[in-house]
């Protein structure tokens, strides 16, 4: 992206790298013979899924790696230093003045009881650029370039004053103010909004090309990896797998895995897996004018806060209806007034026609046994202590379903129906695999053979190979059951998979409506434009022969294949 | 003596971050386990690697227990106790009242592990019989505190609202109180001796379990698995007994382990000061006491019993920390 | 702000009520007769008629809300009735116990501040294992040790092997020296416990790896980042602590035979005293008051994310970082956390 000459000079040079953890199983290799190297003035994007190795390779790079790992052989050169090898003092020296770091996590990456700007101050302080005025001075500096507003008020706040996405501005300036000739971004921007993903990786890009700083982006998103990166290396199971440039790698990939996780991803593969316009069945469910206050605390100045404000929709049965939005659009407490798990200050929820809003008690529960749900993070909806058998027959003896023998037979046949082997039965959640506990949580839901099931974020938890699985699997349900969904996600690209209608909220409101196919070809709310574009892999979209938004890229030869590199051989396969 | 309410103190007599005792059961274990984020990753790569088979639980807790001596040592002396405790003829078939005048004041030697004392009595038998009563005391002492603290958090935790803010000023209140004092007051009431030394020391750890109990009750019921278990029809009786209070369990038998050993500290405190049964019973504090007159020339009076108590609550201490999954231990 | 002391010193005398009441209860209104308890006894020649005047003579014979209504009303006239045994006022006896008690109380606060933090940060701090495991492996055992034992050992070898310090007594400084160790132990042991535990949590914190990555050197990273926030926590506990340094006088002063409040409470509490037991507990109580408005005061000023309007004194551990989100679920704000740990409900953070 920038001048060609710049790249002559190599910042990071990796080789044979092999890092390994103590576990309580002996030590466990994470990364084998990964070799790559960045360039001045270019982003090298690292990719790959939980367990390939991709945020270990980046540790190694800045030498902070977890205290059970070792690096057991290869080289890591920063600039000609010896960084797998050197002391502590050389290490030192390293960090911060030469290579700069942007953690994953923004909330908890900052240190809470000191302020902003002294925390940007730092770098300059440790490393003698600067004597404590000077550094205050420059800190405040960085923080206007990293694109925070109003950054002489910010830099003496506390972290806990400031968003996710200023304090990931913040940790840019950290990762900055020292001028390092390279930037590892450690999944930078995971934790945050599309919307706001977009303006600070759009920010770092003018900061690094502007001083020709290169960059080691780390990312599970091959849609990222595909706008911003100059060369992308794929990494699974702990090796590299893939390297090229993004048109080499995603136009023409290779590799068996890395079309697996091309094919997989929402956002690039775009294949929508229902079809037809929404039919004018009767609504399952249907909300009207539903508001939520939430009273807020004294401390903050009282008042409430309207988490939901008027949203309506009705969702047709058999088909699913998906609620978009950012953090603290309200589309959670919207599920779960839907849910009656929380009574709304006003509106109502009807349940084919039936006013429910005001149903308690034993009717309340048998309203329950007709709405179920699945939760967004499958490694905490699910008990810890039950075998899965029990996990999906306990809507089963709640509402009294069958005798013991029934219930086991139907258990069986609930793990069959979402695809897992029998032998799970008998087993517990810490055995499972994210995507196979998701599998048992949606087993669960469809244990009492409910007409609707909601779907909290179901697959914003998991990887996004399993992510298609799972999609995959809830699609084939419903065509198979008719079962109807109320889909919650603040992913547009999964919406756009699986949905048939689709609303997007803002703030608690209702910004536009309609059928998922009309709504992104001609999107009406600036807002709704403003996420679609916001979607990464842009780059790819554009650059495949069929450029409308939402059609397949062409460039991606296949569906959904069978092969699933990243889950467990027994994960079961996809039909 | 501050320790006995420093022991609590630490268990998160104020509830500090990060003091919350991990769950007991090994895939609740599992679970934080994997909340690290090295170990997370190892997880991800084991599952990967297909090396989280399963494994007999027992089997593996076997295999851990052995790798840890000091464990070991702890898990054989609290069986010697408890032997001690309740038949303790096996150990020591003398009789702990009974001295011979003529061998008073014997340092220890093979025919007297532990010497005799002023009166002839052998120090070892006298050990080995005062076991079952301080033993009890503190058994009773823990079960009072337990039950009593266990139902006020789980109610206060799961009902909430007006019952938990009440039920929780209340628990402040006697948190303000230092449990020793506490213990001190309730033995002015109920009069001396061992039952009421170890109901005293019971009632005034009451108030810390019950925090401990609610905050746990607290984290579990706000949980995604139990509000799953609402939206999915459960009565609300069924989701205190099967998913809230297994749940919420572990902690708490966690510290059962380290308030017996607070407890047996408490219990000796009282009893060297003399709140406990008269003298010629043997109680493990007592005995410390009746050795006090003896310090300058026969120091196995106060030093054998002494290291016994020690040794129990080590004992208790580092069973604890097995039992709470080592928090400390490097992995 | 001045809400803030307000709110905390209305709350502190609120505690300070609360427990004169549950003294009373305790004292008063469980079942079994106060008189008899005090002067009865097989041993007691008190007679039946003589117990009876003795009841009238302190009120005893009016109904318990009439007893706890008269009762509080003198203490807060600052009279806490007078002893059984010596006939003098509470209040005279307590006042007069306090100093050598505060003596070695505060002696031994100051060592086991000083010990308990110097062992957690060299514990947690040195890169050699093998120190970090021994040091670690100290607490618990200072904790499991009984301080009357201790007191008795420290006897044995400083008085009678060692003669450096004398057995007993409280004259001069050097008889301080003992008991201000022996209280002192137990404290240390838990504060290290407490640092050390929060020290080794606080370093794996995600802000910690920042701090490395901006350069900063291991000791940097340790003082100024790590134990500032490894020390809130322990802060909390202050008030349990140092309450617990009062009742650990009560044995510590029956072995050195040294007066003071502990002593005191021994001998009332075998003389089944019961008004000079009751005050001092109160004056536990007040101790353990105030040192918490202590730390209420100055814990603002130690972590920013306390908001000095809160509601409520427990809500200090919830108040930061979610404080911000509690009003909305969204579970969006996680995006898509691959290689990210799943954030549960309820998580160890």
């Amino acid at each position: 992206m920038t001048a060609t000459d710049q790249r002559s000079e190599r910042l990071l040079t990796v080789e044979d790298l092999a890092v390994s953890y103590r576990t309580r199983h002996g030590a466990v290799a994470a990364v084998r013979d990964v070799s790559l190297h960045v360039d001045a003035g270019e982003t090298v994007a690292l990719v790959g899924e939980s367990g390939s190795g991709k945020s270990t390779t980046a540790a190694a790079v800045v030498r902070l790696l977890a205290p059970a790992a070792r690096i057991e052989g290869g080289r890591i050169d920063v600039l000609g230093h010896d960084v797998a090898h050197a002391s502590p003092r050389t290490l030192q020296q390293v960090r911060g003045l030469l290579v700069g770091l942007v953690p994953q996590d923004p909330t908890v990456s900052l240190n809470p009881v000191k302020r902003v700007g002294e925390q940007v101050a730092e770098v300059l302080r440790i490393h003698g650029l600067a004597d404590r005025r000077v550094a205050g001075i420059e800190a405040v500096e960085a923080l206007r370039r990293a694109g925070l507003p109003q950054p002489e008020v910010r830099a003496r706040q506390y972290p806990h004053e400031l968003s996710g996405g200023m304090r990931q501005r913040v940790l840019i300036a950290i990762a900055l103010v020292a001028r390092p000739r390279l930037l590892v971004a450690d999944e930078p921007t995971s934790a945050l909004d599309v919307t706001v993903q977009r303006q600070i990786l759009d920010h770092v890009e003018e900061l690094t090309s502007e001083t020709g700083t290169g960059v080691l982006l780390i990312t599970h998103d091959l849609g990222v990896a595909a706008d911003r990166a100059d060369r992308i290396v794929v990494m699974s199971r702990g090796r590299v797998v893939e390297s090229g440039t993004p048109d080499e790698v995603l136009g023409d990939p290779r590799e068996e895995y890395t079309k697996a996780l091309l094919a997989a991803a929402p956002s690039l593969r775009g294949a929508r897996l229902v079809h037809g316009a929404p039919a004018p069945a009767p609504p399952a469910l249907e909300v009207r004018g539903l508001v939520k206050d939430y009273p807020l605390p004294r401390s903050g100045g009282g008042g409430t806060l309207r988490a939901v404000d008027d949203v309506s929709f009705a969702v047709p049965r058999g088909r699913t209806l998906a609620l978009v939005g950012e953090s603290g659009s309200g589309k959670s407490t919207t599920a779960r007034l839907a849910l009656r798990l929380t009574d709304p200050t006003s509106g109502s929820v009807l349940l084919d026609g039936v006013d429910v809003s005001a149903t308690r008690g034993s009717a309340l529960r048998a309203l329950r046994r007709r709405v179920q749900v699945v939760y967004q993070n499958p490694y905490a909806s699910l008990d810890p202590r039950w075998s899965v058998q029990r996990i999906v027959t306990e809507p089963l003896r709640a509402f009294r379903v069958g005798g013991r023998r029934e219930q086991a037979t139907r258990a069986a046949e609930l793990v069959d129906l979402v695809a897992l082997p029998a032998s799970v039965l008998q087993r517990r959640p810490a055995e499972l695999s994210g995507g196979q506990r998701q599998r048992v949580a949606i087993a669960r839901a469809l244990s009492v053979r409910p007409e609707i099931v909601v779907l909290d974020e179901p697959v914003s938890a998991l990887d996004v190979s399993v992510q298609a699985q799972i999609l995959d699997l809830l699609t084939a349900l419903q065509r198979e059951l008719g079962v109807t969904y109320l889909f919650i996600s603040h992913d547009l690209a999964v919406v756009r998979q699986v949905a048939h209608e689709v609303v997007v909220l803002r703030d608690g409101r209702v910004v536009e409506t309609g059928d998922v196919e009309h709504v992104f070809a001609s999107p009406q709310h600036p807002y709704t434009r403003e996420l679609l574009a916001a979607i990464p892999g842009a780059r790819v979209r554009v650059g495949a022969p069929d450029a409308a938004p939402d059609s397949v890229p062409g460039a991606v030869p296949g569906a959904v294949s069978g092969a699933t590199p990243s889950e467990a051989p027994d994960e079961g396969g996809e039909r | 003596m501050s320790t006995l309410d420093s022991l609590t103190t630490d268990r998160g007599g104020r509830e500090p971050q990060g003091f919350v005792p991990t769950a007991l059961d090994p895939d609740a274990r599992a679970d934080q386990f994997a909340t690290t984020a090295t170990d997370r990753f190892a997880d991800a790569v084991a599952e990967r690697d297909g090396a989280l088979v399963r494994r007999s639980v027992w089997r593996s807790r076997l295999d851990d227990i052995v790798r840890r001596p000091a464990l070991v040592l702890a898990l054989l002396w609290s069986a010697l106790v408890v032997l001690a405790a309740f038949a303790p003829t096996v150990l020591a078939p003398g009789d702990p009242l009974e001295g011979v005048p003529a061998d008073k004041l014997q340092p220890p030697s093979a025919a007297h592990w532990f010497g005799t004392d002023q009166l002839g009595r052998d120090l070892y038998t006298r050990v080995v019989h005062g076991t079952h009563l301080t033993l009890e005391a503190a058994l009773v002492a823990v079960a009072v505190g337990l039950v009593v603290g266990a139902v006020v958090g789980l109610v206060a935790g799961f009902v909430g609202g007006v019952v938990d803010d009440v039920a929780m000023r209340v628990v402040d209140v006697l948190l303000s109180i230092p449990a020793l004092l506490l213990s001190l007051a309730l033995i002015t009431v109920l009069g001396f001796g061992t039952v009421n030394v170890a109901i005293a020391v019971g009632l005034a750890n009451v108030a810390s379990v019950a925090r401990i109990m609610r905050s746990e009750v607290l984290r579990v019921r706000t949980s995604v698995f139990v509000e799953a278990s609402h939206a999915g029809g459960s009565r609300w009786w069924t989701v205190l007994g099967r998913h809230v209070l297994p749940n919420s369990i572990g902690p708490v038998v966690v510290l059962a382990a380290l308030e017996l050993g607070a407890a047996v500290l408490a219990v000796s405190s009282l009893s060297f000061l003399g709140y406990g049964e008269p003298p010629p019973a043997p109680e493990w504090g007592a005995l410390v006491a009746g050795g006090r007159d003896y310090l300058r020339t026969s120091w196995w009076l106060t030093t054998l019993p002494g290291l016994t108590i020690v040794a129990t609550v080590l004992a208790a201490g580092r069973i604890s920390r097995a039992l709470d999954g080592d928090p400390g231990r490097a992995r | 702000m001045t809400r803030y002391v307000l709110r905390r010193l209305g709350l502190a005398v609120l505690v300070l009520w609360a427990a004169y009441t549950v003294s009373f209860l305790v004292l008063y209104a469980l079942p079994g007769d106060p008189v008899s308890i005090m002067y009865g006894g097989e041993s007691s020649d008190v007679t039946p008629e003589q117990l009876d005047q003795l009841r009238q003579q302190y009120g005893l014979d009016q109904p318990l809300v009439v007893q706890y209504l008269t009762q509080l009303g003198h203490a807060l006239h600052g009279d806490l009735g007078t002893s059984v045994v010596s006939k003098q006022p509470v209040t005279t006896l307590l006042a007069d116990a306090l100093p050598p008690t505060l003596q070695i109380a505060g002696a031994a606060l100051v060592l086991a501040v000083v010990a308990g933090t110097t062992l957690a940060l060299v514990a947690t701090g040195t890169r050699s294992r093998r120190l970090s495991g021994f040091l670690l492996s100290l607490p618990p055992l200072g904790v499991a040790i009984p301080s009357f034992w201790l007191g008795l050992t420290l006897v044995q070898w400083f008085s009678f092997e060692i003669p450096i310090f004398p057995a007993l007594g409280n004259q001069g400084a050097a008889a301080a020296v003992l008991p201000a160790i022996t209280l002192a132990v137990p404290t240390s042991a838990v504060i290290a416990q407490m640092l050390s535990r929060s020290l080794l949590h606080t370093l794996r914190e995600p802000y910690v790896d920042t701090a490395l990555a901006k350069g900063a050197g291991r000791a940097r990273v340790h003082l100024r980042h790590a134990l500032r926030n490894a020390a809130l926590p322990a802060l909390t506990v202050t008030g349990l602590v140092v309450g617990g340094l009062l009742s650990g006088a009560v044995v510590t002063e029956t072995v050195f035979s040294r007066p003071g409040i502990g002593r005191l409470t021994a001998t009332s509490v075998a003389a089944q005293d019961i008004p000079v037991v009751q005050g001092v507990v109160l004056v536990a109580a007040t101790v353990y008051v105030l040192v918490n408005l202590l730390v209420d005061l100055v814990y603002p000023v130690l972590d920013p994310r306390i908001v000095t309007g809160a509601r409520s004194s427990v809500s200090r551990t919830t108040v930061p970082a979610t404080a911000a989100s509690t009003t909305d679920d969204e579970p969006g704000a996680t995006g898509s956390p691959v290689d990210r740990e799943p954030v549960s409900a309820g998580g160890a953070r």
